[in-house]
Order: C-alpha cells, then structure tokens, then sequence
C-alpha cells in the first residue's frame, strides 16, 4: 500500500487556505499580490523580503518545507533509536533513526491534539508517550497505543492516527536533508554540482569521515537571509572583522594569520566566489594558501596549546606531522547550500528561521574520527587541539557579523528608502564567467552568489508547491 | 607549573595534564564534607569575587586580569555540567594568551559587537568555599546575575561560577574560573562581554 498523502490541491494547509480564500483575508492576499519582479531586480532587492512577516509566512512553506533543508547529521543519531529534536522552518522535528535503523523526520506533534510528544534536545527511544493523555508511537511513527480505548468508535488502526511525518529524507555522506515537497528532484540532483567541495571538505578528513561534537550557538535579531547573503560574501572581511584581524595578528611577526590574504587586492588574489546552481554557492580561498604539508596551519591564528601540541606531534611524528596538524586547521573554504547550511573552516553552520527578524545561527564543531587508528594515537590530541581553534571565529569574528546584521535591520526601519544593492561586479565586462557546466565564478569580492541566488528565491516564491506530511499505513 | 615559557606569549600549559587535571578538579567537588565554614576565609573569597565583578562591570581588564595566575584558564561550557573540553566545542575556553586577545580585541574600537559597549552591573552571591585534596588549593561556587545594557535594552544573565583559587606569591590567585550560565546550551545573542 502506498504512504497515504495528507492535503489536496491546497497542499498541506487545505482547510487553513479555503477559509483564508473565502474570507480574502489579508494575510494570504497581500503576498499573493506581489510583484516578485518588481522586488527583486537584477541589482537590488526590496527591504521588504527582510521585513514583512507575511513574506516570512511565505517563505516557511515555499523555501523551508518546499527545498531539501539541512537538519543534522547521522553521528548525532549513530544508534538505532536514537534520536534529536530539531526544526524544519518553524515546525518541531524529532530527527530520530528507528528501530530498524531507517532515518526518519517526525513531526514533534501528537496526533490527538498536537502536543509535543519529546521536549528533550537528545536521547534514545523506542516509543514516544504524549505526556497529555498518553497516547504512545513507535519510533516508526505508527500509533501503538491509547488508554481506555473502549472510549471511542473509531478504528485506530486508520493511517490518520499515526504521527506525521517528513515524506523525504536522505543523505548525503552523512548530512541529512528533508523536504515537504513530492515534486522536489532528488537530494543528489539537488546538491548537484556542490557535492565536489564537499566531498573534498569530506576527504581531508581520515576516511572522509567526521564526529558533531557539540557548538557555538548564537542568535541575532534580524531576517535569516542576512545569514546567508554574508556566507559568501568576501566583501565585508576586512572591515566587519577588523578587531579579529588585529588581534590575531597582534603577536605574528609576519601578519599572515587567519583572513589577512584579504587585505590590500583580494580580487586579483586566485581566491574565487563560485553560483553553483539552486541557490548554492562556494567560496574558496585554498588556492591563497601555501598548499603544503603544515600550509594550513602555519597560517592558523594562536590557540590554546597549539605550541604544546605541535611540538609533541612534530617530536612524535616527524615530518608526518604537519598533515596532522592541518587537520587541527580551519580549512579555507566556504560551502553553502540554500537554505541553511555552510560547511566553513572545520564547522558545520546551520540558519534556522524563528521570525522574520530573529534567526538561530549555530555553529556545530566536528571532531575527527579515527576508528582504524590512521593517526596512530593521535586523534586525542588532535581533536583537543581542533576543539580550541573551532572556538575561535564564533568568539572573535561572527559576533562582530550578527551585531552588523542587526544594525541592517534596524536600518531597514527607514521605509522610505526602499532598496538593498547587491552589485558588486556587475556589469564589468570579462569579471563574472559563466564556465560550460553552468558554473559561474568571480573574484572573492563579487557579490553575483547574492544576485544569483536570489533569484532562485523568487523562482521559488511564486511557485505553488503543494507540500504533504505523510503517515505509516 | 614551571616553565621557560611566557604564558601570555605561547602556549604549552594547556596540554593533556592539563584536561585530564581540569575535568577531576571540576567533578563532584561540591561535597558537605569539603564545606569550609571559617568566616575569616569564607569573607576573604567573597571579597575577592565581589571585586572580580567591580572591576569587570569598570571594565578595569588589567587589574582583573592580575588576579589571576599567569597559567589560568577562562572556560565557559556549552553543556550543563561542563562536558569535556577535549571532546566537544564550549562557549569559550581561553587560556592566558587567548584572554589577552580577547582584552585586545575588545580595545581595538573595532569590535561592532561592543561598539558601543555593554554596560553591566553583576550581582554575585550563595558564596561557599570548598577544600580540596591539595591543601594549596580551594574551590569556590557563586551565584551570578549580570543586567547588560546595550542599544536597545537591558537583558539578564544568569548561572553560577566556579572559581580555582590557588595560594601563590602570598595571594590567593585564580587559576580556573568555570562559568556556569543556566541556558548555556541554547542559542544566546551576541555573547561578547567577558562573562
Ligand atoms: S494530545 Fe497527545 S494524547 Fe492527547
Ligand atoms: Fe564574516
């Protein structure tokens, strides 16, 4: 039997968007009024994409719930039962890998009437109780029982009383998407050509393999795509994190640390910004760095017992050394894929939409994994090592970036003035290329990854995708 | 500790002993039998955080700083109880050198999270002082709030530190300060202001 669909032409929302639609209430007809074209044009967007609420509303079914959005990865759920609660736009999620090992994204939402059925961040589970009035699941999904069930009627063997759940999940060597959408390509046609950097950002690592081990959570008042619009933007380097700049330079005699290659001409610097189709980009910045063994790391800003660990490594290890301590190194490297997800340095960058000017930004560290003992003993050290380098842009550098973000929105008051620029690099001729696999690349500074992934933000905000939950049958 | 090493300079203090002394020290240390009860002692490390926090709400970051020892560590756990810091990422975990970077940065006038700067006013209380195995050694908790005032309003934070203290140059002088916030594994808003 196949998954049973909830929705009909409306959608997920039938019932919500007849009435709306009968009533021509405000909230669905000021969005469907938009101009898309008129507020997003080839050099700048309207203020009101990062201010109107209704368009919020929109993009919580249109973009998070309508593409593959990012929501954890499987070393967080390494066992069968275990699972963690996360978000897929504003809906609660309980990522869990069931009893049989399948993946699976429920929606955090008793079928009776709605509570949540797990509060807690982690654990394992076989079975989830509502604590409201007890009805349990399966981790499948699947109704397993109701107290005084001589109460009602009603078959309970009906698909209808078994939790929601996401229809599509999968991942991508490790990273696990989900989406709403039945017309929505597949994961891999989605990543598409992105899939290389990070299968690269991947394979530095010992068997391409890495461990979540917890992060730097933060938060800012303001719209989500500020997030984004900065994940590529080689622009603001030099002047938002001026401070970091500074200070981790205060003690090198050569002020080559951390994102110095960005002063004086980053665009004639073979670093690149790359549109990688469906809002994706990537900026890299390898090519600026010495590529050698030890190369990231003699660039690597001072962190708490980097002298200590080098030494003992370089004592222990000997030339070896140097590619261990690389691995302690942020790589250079921004990987971001639309809508909430930027492999960066050696973390994992995850946006999660709360309003239209509140957005959670989390920085998950990774660790590295060596089960088959490549590193011969030293992954304890290197990971100590890693853990403390990690700490050191969410301290120094991306707080200075949400205190900006913040003050764009507060800017954005300014109603009459209406227009956000995203020009940089247009209109010069020969500085953009368009490359023969639809790739196309510009110096670091460029801000045509803005511009095109906008523009893949309009196309799918005047879509209609009917998004459907399902149910176990 | 005996190095040839300026601390402030590099760093080879923060090494596996290091973590593995840290997470003992930092473990099922607040027993009944450990309380220390004489009031000359308890007043003495009451005034000494009392100070700490006059002198951070001054933003008076050198004096701060001379409280504690040359090789200390400024940890601030992402996980309720504090986890591993060899195994998972903190909030922060800053050893002398990184302190002093981030005074540094903070100075630079260039560090927008803090342009223009928080004010604060930390109310720090519930002292208990606790011995420890070593006899140069004691471990204090306290209770904190800290109002931050900054461009738009006043927010609370909130928790409980647990201070090192180490008996050296005659002083008694921090050698750890854990700091404990209540909601530290949840999303915070711009986290910039030396806790
Ligand atoms: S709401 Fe869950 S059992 Fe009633
Ligand atoms: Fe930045």
């Amino acid at each position: 039997m196949p998954p049973m669909r909830i929705g009909g032409e409306y959608g997920s929302r039938p019932v919500e968007r007849r009435m709306l639609e009968k009533l021509n209430a405000s909230s669905i007809d000021s969005v469907e009024r938009y101009d898309w074209d008129e507020l997003v044009q080839e050099d700048r967007v309207h203020r009101l994409i990062y201010t109107d609420p209704a368009i919020f509303n929109l993009e919580m079914t249109n973009i998070f719930g309508a593409v593959w959005v990012y929501l954890g990865h499987e070393s967080q759920i390494p066992a069968n039962d275990d699972y963690i609660t996360v978000r897929l736009g504003l809906r609660p999620i309980i990522l869990l890998r069931d009893s049989h090992g399948k993946i699976r994204a429920l929606f955090n939402r008793c079928a009776h009437r709605g509570t949540t059925l797990c509060r807690k961040d982690k654990g394992s589970a076989r079975i989830f109780t509502c604590p409201y009035h007890g009805w349990s699941y399966l981790n499948t999904g699947k109704l397993r029982a109701v107290p005084w069930p001589d109460g009602y009627a009603c078959d309970f063997k009906d698909a209808k009383y078994n939790v929601a759940q996401v229809p599509h999940v999968d991942s991508y060597r490790g990273f696990i998407f989900a989406t709403l959408n039945p017309d929505a390509p597949s994961l891999l046609d989605y990543l598409g050509p992105i899939t290389k950097p990070i299968d690269e950002w991947l394979d530095r690592q010992p068997k391409g393999r890495i461990r979540v081990c917890e992060a730097n959570r933060l938060k800012y008042k303001g719209n989500w795509k500020l997030a984004y619009d900065n994940s590529g933007d080689g622009y603001h380097v030099v002047f938002s994190h001026r401070s970091l700049l500074e200070m981790e330079n205060r003690q090198a005699d050569v002020a080559n640390k951390g994102m110095s290659y960005y002063k004086n001409s980053p665009d004639t610097a073979p670093m690149y910004i790359a549109y990688m189709g469906n809002g994706h980009h990537f900026k890299d910045k390898r090519p600026n760095i010495e590529r050698r063994a030890g190369g990231l790391w003699a660039v690597e800003g001072p962190a708490p017992g980097s002298e200590h660990y080098a030494e003992a490594l370089r004592r222990r290890f000997g030339a070896k050394a140097e590619d261990i301590l690389d691995l302690a190194s942020s790589e250079p490297v921004n990987i971001n894929v639309f809508p909430n997800f930027s492999l960066l340095g050696n973390h994992i960058q995850v946006f999660e939409p709360i309003s239209v000017d509140e957005t959670d930004v989390t920085w998950y560290g990774t660790a590295v994994v060596d089960e088959d003992g490549t590193l011969d003993g030293a992954v304890g050290d290197i990971n100590a090592l890693r853990m403390r380098t990690q700490e050191q842009f969410p301290n120094f550098g991306e707080v200075d970036d949400l205190a900006n973000f913040e003050e764009i929105q507060r800017g954005l008051a300014c109603r009459e003035d209406e227009w956000i620029y995203m020009h940089r690099g247009l209109g010069i001729p020969g500085r953009v290329k368009t490359h023969a696999n639809g790739i196309i690349t510009a110096p670091a500074t460029d801000e045509v990854f803005m511009r095109e992934y906008i523009k893949e933000w309009k196309r799918l905000m005047k879509a209609t995708p009917k998004l459907a939950a399902q149910r176990e049958p | 500790m005996q190095t040839a090493y300026d601390p402030a300079i590099s760093s080879y203090y923060v090494n596996d002993g290091l973590y593995r002394k840290l997470v003992e020290d930092f473990t099922d240390w607040q027993r009944e039998e450990l309380v220390v009860t004489a009031p000359e002692l308890r007043d003495h490390f009451r005034l000494l955080i009392e100070r700490e926090a006059r002198l951070l709400d001054e933003l008076r970051f050198d004096d701060w700083l001379a409280m504690y020892a040359p090789e200390c560590i400024y940890w601030v756990p992402g996980t309720p109880g504090g986890g591993d810091p060899r195994r998972e990422i903190a909030i922060s975990f800053d050893d002398r050198r990184r302190l002093e970077d981030r005074i540094f940065r903070l100075r630079t006038g260039y560090a927008w999270s803090q342009a223009p700067k928080s004010r604060t006013v930390r109310l720090v209380s519930n002292v208990e002082v606790f011995a420890t195995r070593e006899g140069a050694a004691r471990m204090v908790r306290s209770n904190f709030l800290i109002s931050e005032f900054r461009v738009d309003g006043t927010r609370f934070l909130s928790g409980w530190c647990a201070h090192r203290f180490v008996h050296s140059a005659e002083r008694w002088q921090i050698q750890v300060r854990q700091v404990n916030l209540i909601d530290c594994d949840r999303n915070l808003r711009n986290p910039s202001i030396v806790l």
